[in-house]
């Protein structure tokens, strides 16, 4: 009984993928992906990102009937998949039929046809596609039936290989300098990792993943436990050391355009640290982040600046405490209107400040201050000992040091005192103030701190690129650092790092997502709420909280009478 | 406990401060441009048009605030993309239906059938849009934190704006224009474009009737009872999680009949037109009082004329240069005083004892 396939949710499921992977192609996202290869000649990202719906809904029918047996569970897989290809042969055919769909539907162009044809006729193109969707479904079922021990590995050696395939752009960059170039060239093809290295790098993990189950998990646990805590200990100081001269040459290592890309992380996340004292310790969602940002980077503008708008010509290292003072204070003046708003009504709120400041910004009221929309021009590079701070490398190392000072600060408050105060007000207002808690204070606070680090990022910002605008302060920022904090784990501070290097570190990598990437990022907010609220790298106490809220939720406190 | 009270007592003297500067200036502001006639002049039939301008802009924030105000009523969650809802069921219909209708010349044959085609492509697209966002982000988190689903609403926006923009592009779409809306309508010797008119009384009409929806009939009854008590409700036999989706299919519809509107007026769609609008929206709704179908109509209607009559009255009279720019920040202000001030907004009291 337990072992049945449902055909009926089969077919809808195979249908369901289909349409996903018919709106990917239809909004551009495979078109556009097809420029990068993952195995170069062979296999595109644009490729990989349709079929990797018919194999997933084809591992999926199966483990959700559970179904063991070979002949269901392939039969099951090749249902799914011939079902998943039925859109996208019904798009096939619809641009046969209106061949000027483009007018309507921009990315709709023959380039995209030719890519869900395989280069052929529509309708030649279409039957090819429901061959290969449904061997790619009944693929996806087959590594569900065989042996966990294998099919496990196996999925995630395919998944490193694709990922590896996949940033084998930055890989290049990095192993140029350090392999013979003949080396690279059977590794690495034009655009891509060429299909030999896919082959032996799929074979060299999965055999390890195998190998490391059945015996190299056992005797790392030996070895460990051989060792005195002494010896422990000393090993991770060792490991940690490492890791901090990693990071201390790492722009040598990247280049000047990857150090560029860190440098963008390194700034989210030390926006992402002060969000999070706001959202993920105290819990206060604010929605008008980039205010701050928008207020540091405006007040190292204004002082330092060599041009017409510039007040004092102040050096950088002045105007940075500046910057990051005003921060703070503007952090909590409009912190204090709020003082009694909860949850979404605050979040609204503050998305009205944020959005204020930056129309106040472009408009012409302020513009003999800042500028109006033609920004602040001429900011200086900061100069420290007669040296200046020009390339990204070097910047790299002031964003450093910046991201290292927050991090510090943040793990401190987390555990003083008042960061156990601003959990305890996440958890419950009402409980927090009857334990004594002095709300208004500590809400100023979580506000305050939280938007120096954001000046102080906005500071950094604008010495970084010499000018600024009041269009790059836009809402979208907040959306991303919030969404950055979301996803790395509310009130975590390696999830902060973890969120900003997934979300901006890898769009960055990968130019094609940038179009792409607020609707990546929605999705993700999304998938992330409904399946694991507590994010990637969770904090302890917040995936308890979760949990419990889960538990014991009770719906008649948010009724009224 | 005299530390607290003196803390508290400041930061309610901060408050009222920040309350009288504001109708210092909005006051001091009217007072300069009326009687000493500050910045430009303008003459009574300027005034009018920035007023009747207000009005039609304000119906089209009335229709979507509805959307904020059945949700909310139901689940008590802000729905951040229900100015996606909007914009979806519009860029679907304009680029489908709208414009090869007017390339081929039947609407300017036909207008009113055209409209109504258009108009009904549009709704439904809304509805189907906020029914999947419904199902997929909203609907598995009912017993989430309430801070879950306003993040699950934020991300549901953008994926939908971004989603919107890779099928029809980011470029502006023109909306077409209608020959039987040129032109002027005279009442009383005062003159009013076409299509504002327009605007104001077909929302005058949807206002009327998805009031008589939620309060006479069978199905409005069942959302008023869940949106009173889901569980008590769902005793009595309502299919709770049914009757919200259908709440969510009413604003949306009200969104994507607005969204048509929006584009007479503004003749131009694209995939971002839902978010400015949508807050403003949600502006509308709390200042009538959130949850309250009157107070919606009213609240928007309100915003719609300070937006459009705030810049020249009080603005120029301040001497502000560029006023017609701020007119964002004055709903905005507005946003910000009512939530502070009155969050039960201005007619409302239902949620009174919850927010403040």
């Amino acid at each position: 009984m337990m072992a049945q396939l449902d055909v009926r949710n089969t077919i809808r499921m195979g249908l369901l993928a289909g349409v996903v992977a018919v709106s990917l192609s239809m909004i551009g996202m495979v078109e556009a992906f097809d420029q990068r290869d993952v195995i170069t000649d062979v296999f595109s990202l644009g490729q990989l990102l349709l079929f990797t719906a018919p194999a997933i809904v084809g591992y999926m029918v199966v483990q959700r009937g559970k179904v063991k047996a070979y002949g269901p569970a392939l039969f099951g897989g090749l249902i799914a998949g011939v079902f998943a290809a039925l859109p996208i042969f019904a798009l096939l055919i619809l641009t046969l039929i209106f061949p000027n769909i483009r007018a309507q539907l921009v990315n709709v162009s023959p380039t995209l046809i030719g890519i869900l044809a395989f280069g052929n006729g529509q309708v030649v193109g279409g039957l090819l596609m429901t061959a290969v969707m449904g061997i790619l479904g009944l693929l996806g079922a087959a590594i569900y039936v065989i042996p966990d021990r294998i099919g496990n590995p196996l999925i995630l050696g395919l998944g490193w290989t694709l990922l590896v395939g996949v940033l084998s752009e930055v890989l290049l960059n990095i192993l140029r300098p350090l392999l013979p170039r003949a080396v690279l060239r059977f590794l690495f093809g034009t655009k891509g990792i060429t299909f030999a290295t896919a082959v032996i790098l799929l074979i060299l993990i999965t055999t390890g993943i195998v190998w490391w189950q059945e015996k190299g998990r056992e005797q790392a646990k030996a070895r460990r436990e051989a060792m005195s805590s002494g010896q422990q200990k000393t090993r991770r100081q060792v490991s940690l050391g490492m890791g901090l001269i990693l990071l201390f040459v790492l722009p040598l290592i990247l280049g000047t355009y990857l150090t560029e890309v860190v440098d963008n992380v390194g700034l989210y996340i030390l926006m992402g640290l002060g969000l999070n004292i706001v959202v993920g310790f105290a819990g206060l969602l604010d929605l008008g982040y980039v205010a701050f940002f928008a207020i540091g980077a405006y007040t190292v503008g204004v002082l330092t600046s060599q041009g017409g708008l510039g007040v004092g010509h102040l050096s950088f290292w002045v105007a940075l405490p500046i910057a990051v003072a005003t921060s703070t204070m503007a952090g909590m003046l409009l912190g204090v209107p709020v003082l009694r708003m909860r949850g979404d009504y605050l979040a609204i709120v503050t998305l009205g400040f944020g959005e204020i400041i930056r129309v106040l910004a472009t408009s012409d009221l302020l513009k003999p201050v800042i500028g109006g929309a033609q920004g602040v021009l001429q900011i200086p590079k900061p100069e420290i000992f007669g040296f200046t701070v020009i390339q990204p490398q070097h910047f790299y190392y002031v964003i450093l040091a910046g991201v290292f000072l927050a991090i510090f600060l943040s793990s401190r408050l987390r555990d003083a005192r008042l960061g156990r105060q601003w959990m305890a007000l996440r958890e419950d207002e009402d409980v927090a103030e009857a334990m004594g808690i002095h709300l208004v204070k500590t809400k100023l606070l979580a506000f305050g701190i939280g938007a120096a680090f954001s000046g102080l990022a906005g500071a950094i910002f604008a010495a970084r690129l010499s000018s600024i605008f009041p269009h790059s302060f836009n809402l979208l920022i907040s959306i991303n650092v919030l969404s950055l904090i979301i996803v790395g784990g509310m009130g975590s501070l390696p999830g902060v790092v973890v969120g900003a290097l997934v979300l901006v570190g890898l769009p960055e990598l990968l130019r094609e997502f940038a179009e792409y990437r607020l609707l990546l990022y929605g999705a993700l907010l999304i998938a992330m709420m409904v399946t694991k609220p507590e994010g990637l790298w969770p904090s302890p106490v917040r995936r308890r909280e979760l949990r419990a809220a889960e538990e014991e939720t009770a719906p008649q406190i948010e009724q009224v009478g | 406990m005299a530390q607290r009270f003196k803390d508290v007592d400041w930061i309610g003297l901060f408050l009222w401060l920040f309350r009288a500067a504001i109708i210092v200036l909005v006051l001091w502001g009217t007072v300069a441009k009326i009687f000493f006639g500050a910045g430009n002049a303008y003459s009574a039939s300027d005034w009018i048009d920035f007023f009747v301008s207000g009005l039609s802009q304000g119906s089209l924030y009335a229709l979507i605030a509805l959307g904020y105000t059945l949700v909310y009523g139901v689940l008590f969650m802000i729905n951040f993309a229900h100015g996606e809802f909007f914009m979806s069921g519009t860029m679907t219909a304009t680029v489908f239906i709208a414009l090869p209708l007017s390339a081929s010349g039947f609407l300017d044959r036909n207008p009113i059938i055209g409209m109504l085609i258009i108009l009904v492509v549009a709704m439904s697209i809304s509805v189907g849009v906020a029914l999947l966002t419904e199902r997929i982000a909203y609907r598995p988190l009912r017993r989430a934190p309430r801070l879950v689903p306003l993040i699950t609403a934020i991300g549901a926006s953008f994926f939908w704006q971004y989603f919107f923009r890779g099928l029809y592009g980011s470029s502006l779409i023109p909306f077409p224009e209608l020959q039987a809306l040129q032109g002027k309508f005279s009442f009383w010797g005062v003159d009013i474009l076409k299509t504002r008119a327009v605007v104001i009384v077909s929302s005058v009409i949807m206002l009327i009737g998805l009031y008589f929806f939620v309060m006479r009939t069978k199905t409005g009854k069942a959302i008023r009872a869940v949106a009173e008590d889901k569980d008590v409700a769902a005793l009595m036999g309502i299919d709770v999680d049914r009757t919200i989706a259908i709440t969510f299919a009413t604003g949306a519809a009200m969104a994507g009949a607005a969204g048509i509107l929006y584009g007479l007026v503004f003749r131009q769609v694209h995939f971002f037109m839902g978010f400015v609008p949508g807050i403003k929206a949600f502006t509308a709704a709390v200042l009538g009082g959130i949850g309250s179908i009157p107070g919606a109509a009213l609240g928007g209607l309100f915003l719609g004329v300070i937006e459009a009559v705030g810049p020249p009255l009080f603005l120029e009279g301040l001497g502000i240069p560029g006023g017609h720019q701020l007119k964002d920040v004055i709903a905005f202000t507005m946003l910000v005083l009512v939530l502070i001030f009155r969050p039960q907004g201005i007619i409302g009291e239902r949620l009174a004892e919850k927010k403040a």
